[in-house]
């Protein structure tokens, strides 16, 4: 089995690069499991494919506006996901969606797709995340950890 | 009387671009241009240390990683007239070249064709015909009855369970799709292929840069990778050969599949040869680098004036004064303003204030500036690319240029002129004939590193220093859409001014200075439209340039504002 936590976002854009910086500090807190691979997918699409299609259960962490408040926490799953992203809510989820869409065609989606996500409060020009939505990276990470820890390949905290 | 048309957004990809033409008896009469979001990576970069910029400028676009990254390191090392190990070259180029691939596969097959192929028909082929119609057009292993029958299976259970997903809001049935079912199959069976072969790129890519998506291994003054023949954990030989391996793939796939299929998609439609040229002034820089000075390389540049190969003018790098004094960019129709009113301004003077104004027909109606070439606009990329290689006398260049031209011929059952390529379909057909020179580009960058290192040559990194007082450097790239270069000031060993002129900023760009159009702009003039609600034919125009906004433009304030009549997936 393999397992992929992907985060995406742009992080020259404030909260907008939320999912970047929650898989870093995910992968600074926590040890893997073999099965399990953090990667950082930035807003890049097609290049993902490879990692998605290779992938077993897909857990995506990103800024997403969904009707929550500014620095609220959303967790989709299933079906909610592709069907999310075509409202596109998110500036980058073409990329995301297409790539889902690919796979589903050439028959290799995986098997499950989570997506947890923080309304971002800004968008401006900045290498920083907001401090309401830095707040949310704690919660996030407990939750990445909860899916992952349900899927049998639960992380170690690092000494 | 004439119907406004405003298509926003226009890309399937990353970023934001509205088109707004005006079209009169059924042909466009005027265009715009418009980036709708505010890029201001430069602003992020001032005061920062030089080494990082490459870091930081690789996050501006998602579908442009790598080829920020190498620009903004080539820039500092401009600036520093620091010369790059070979070792360092090969492997920037092998990464240059497999990302390139990547993209113009991904460009032609998942974002472009899909306005000339018509997957609903595809629903309707014979698939023993499209076999017999494939293999008479080359022996692709790929290319069997039995594949065509099963992808006809998966296509009618995809399109069957309504979530059509990269294939919704085609334009199915349009009049303007002129494929029979049987090309419409071979084409949507080799989108499924070329999903897989992306992903060698991608490996590639991966490899030789630590990590994907985002490369690690850069470094102002070469890369990082160590390299050595007994170690696990750095660039060993058997990566290496594993490497060779998907090359040879990627090589067989553009040969026998996308060089035939733009050959084929172009015979049907070579109508549009006569539609799209635009501005016929291109600009192209060499680019793949063998030496560590940044003097010989394996693929030409230069300036051509009017479509005219004889005024070609070569680059001989970015250290060409001809290059370096010739950019400016203006900001007369885009919503920055420069201090004291300044007319065009060169880059290293570039100032980035935003002035948003609303969309102004006559005034400034863009977020993306508008880059000249000694006053005039210019068009960039794979097609540019390709004409400054076949009027410089680049072999692999007319190689696979000719490969292309007898193809179309034949099955065309006519002459296509060189100048047919001055058009919609001459810039795929330049993109596939770019992907086999370019695949040969990264095959003798695998030689040539396999070589350098049997030499005993393990050198991949040269230490950086930075002097007092202010240099300025000029990184320049031939991207996958063209000219990409990055301008930057350094003081102290701080970045004290950096812009970045991309590829689509110069394709995309507004009327300039002189109140001239740009590249799109020209280019959309005169383009059919059979149906105004259904502007399939602007969209043909518009992706043969490959668009690419995020980094095109300089954020999102605008989204309220415009006009969505027709939309583009």
């Amino acid at each position: 089995m393999r397992v992929v936590v992907l985060g995406i976002g742009n992080t020259l854009l404030s909260d907008e690069g939320f999912g970047v910086h929650a898989v870093e500090a995910l992968e600074k807190r926590y040890d893997m499991a073999d099965e399990v691979e953090i990667i950082d997918g930035g807003t890049t699409g097609m290049e993902l494919f490879g990692d998605i299609q290779e992938a077993d259960h897909l857990v995506v962490v990103d800024a997403v506006r969904a009707g929550q408040p500014e620095g609220g926490i959303v967790r989709l799953t299933g079906d909610e996901v592709p069907a999310f992203f075509k409202t596109k809510l998110s500036p980058h989820q073409i990329g995301l969606s297409d790539v889902l869409a690919a796979l589903r065609f050439a028959g290799s989606e995986p098997q499950s797709v989570v997506l947890i996500g923080v309304k971002p409060v800004s968008l401006d020009l900045s290498m920083e995340l907001t401090p309401k939505v830095a707040a949310c990276i704690d919660p996030v990470l407990a939750m990445v950890v909860e899916e992952l820890t349900a899927l049998g390949v639960a992380p170690t905290v690092r000494a | 009387m004439a119907t406004r048309i405003t298509i926003d957004p226009i890309t399937r990809i990353e970023g934001h671009l509205r088109i707004d033409v005006e079209v009169e008896n059924g042909k466009v009469s005027k265009s715009w241009s418009s980036g709708q979001m505010w890029r201001g990576v430069e602003q992020i970069l001032l005061g920062r240390d030089p080494r990082d910029a490459w870091a930081i400028t690789q996050r501006i676009c998602g579908v442009c990683t790598t080829v920020h990254a190498i620009t903004s390191v080539r820039s500092i090392e401009s600036a520093l007239d620091l010369e790059v190990p070979l070792n360092a070259q090969y492997i920037r180029n092998m990464i240059m070249t497999a990302h390139a691939l990547h993209d113009h596969i991904v460009h032609f097959y998942h974002l472009s064709a899909l306005d000339w192929v018509d997957v609903v028909s595809a629903l309707k082929a014979d698939p023993a015909k499209t076999a017999q119609l494939a293999e008479s057009l080359s022996d692709w292993d790929g290319n069997s009855r039995h594949t065509f029958e099963d992808v006809k299976k998966r296509l009618a259970t995809f399109v069957g369970s309504g979530q059509l997903g990269p294939f919704a809001n085609g334009y199915w049935g349009h009049p303007a799709m002129k494929l029979t079912p049987e090309v419409n199959l071979l084409a949507v069976s080799h989108y499924l292929q070329a999903l897989e072969i992306q992903r060698y790129c991608s490996k590639i890519v991966a490899t030789l840069g630590s990590k994907s998506p985002h490369i690690q291994n850069m470094a102002v003054g070469g890369v990082s990778n160590p390299i050595a023949t007994d170690s696990q954990s750095v660039l060993t030989i058997e990566r290496l050969l594993l490497i060779k391996d998907l090359i040879d793939k990627l090589g067989s796939f553009i040969r026998n599949c996308y060089l035939v299929d733009v050959s084929a998609i172009g015979a049907f439609y070579s109508d549009w040869t006569a539609y799209g040229a635009g501005i016929t002034d291109y600009l192209s820089m060499p680019d793949v680098p063998m030496d560590t000075k940044n003097t010989q390389f394996m693929m030409p540049g230069g300036y051509i004036k009017g479509g005219d190969l004889s005024t070609y003018k070569p680059i001989a790098g970015s250290h060409d004064p001809y290059w370096r004094e010739g950019v400016a960019e203006s900001v007369k129709h885009s919503w920055y303003n420069y201090s004291n009113g300044a007319g065009a301004l060169h880059p290293w003077k570039g100032e980035t204030n935003a002035h948003y104004t609303d969309f102004q027909d006559e005034g400034k109606y863009s977020w993306v500036k508008s880059p000249t070439f000694y006053g005039k606009p210019a068009q960039v990329g794979p097609l540019a690319n390709v004409l400054c290689g076949v009027a410089a006398g680049h072999q692999p260049t007319i190689k696979y240029l000719n490969t292309v031209v007898d193809t179309v011929s034949s099955l065309a059952g006519t002459k296509i002129p060189l100048t047919a390529l001055h058009s919609t379909i001459g810039r795929h057909a330049a993109r596939a004939v770019r992907s086999g020179v370019i695949y040969e580009g990264l095959q003798a960058n695998w030689q040539a590193l396999m070589e350098n290192i049997a030499k005993g040559d393990t050198k991949t990194f040269n230490r950086p220093t930075f002097p007092k007082g202010e240099v300025m450097g000029v990184g320049a790239h031939e991207a996958p859409r063209g000219v990409l270069s990055h301008w930057s000031v350094i003081k102290d060993g701080k970045i004290s001014n950096y812009q970045a002129v991309v590829p689509t900023t110069w394709n995309a760009a507004p009327r300039n200075e002189d109140d001239h159009i740009g590249p799109y702009e020209a280019a959309l003039l005169g383009n059919p439209v059979a149906d105004p609600e259904r502007p399939l034919e602007v969209l043909r125009t518009v992706h043969s340039f490959d668009p690419c906004l995020a980094c095109a433009v300089h954020l999102t304030d605008t989204e309220n504002k415009t006009v969505v009549q027709v939309k583009a997936l």
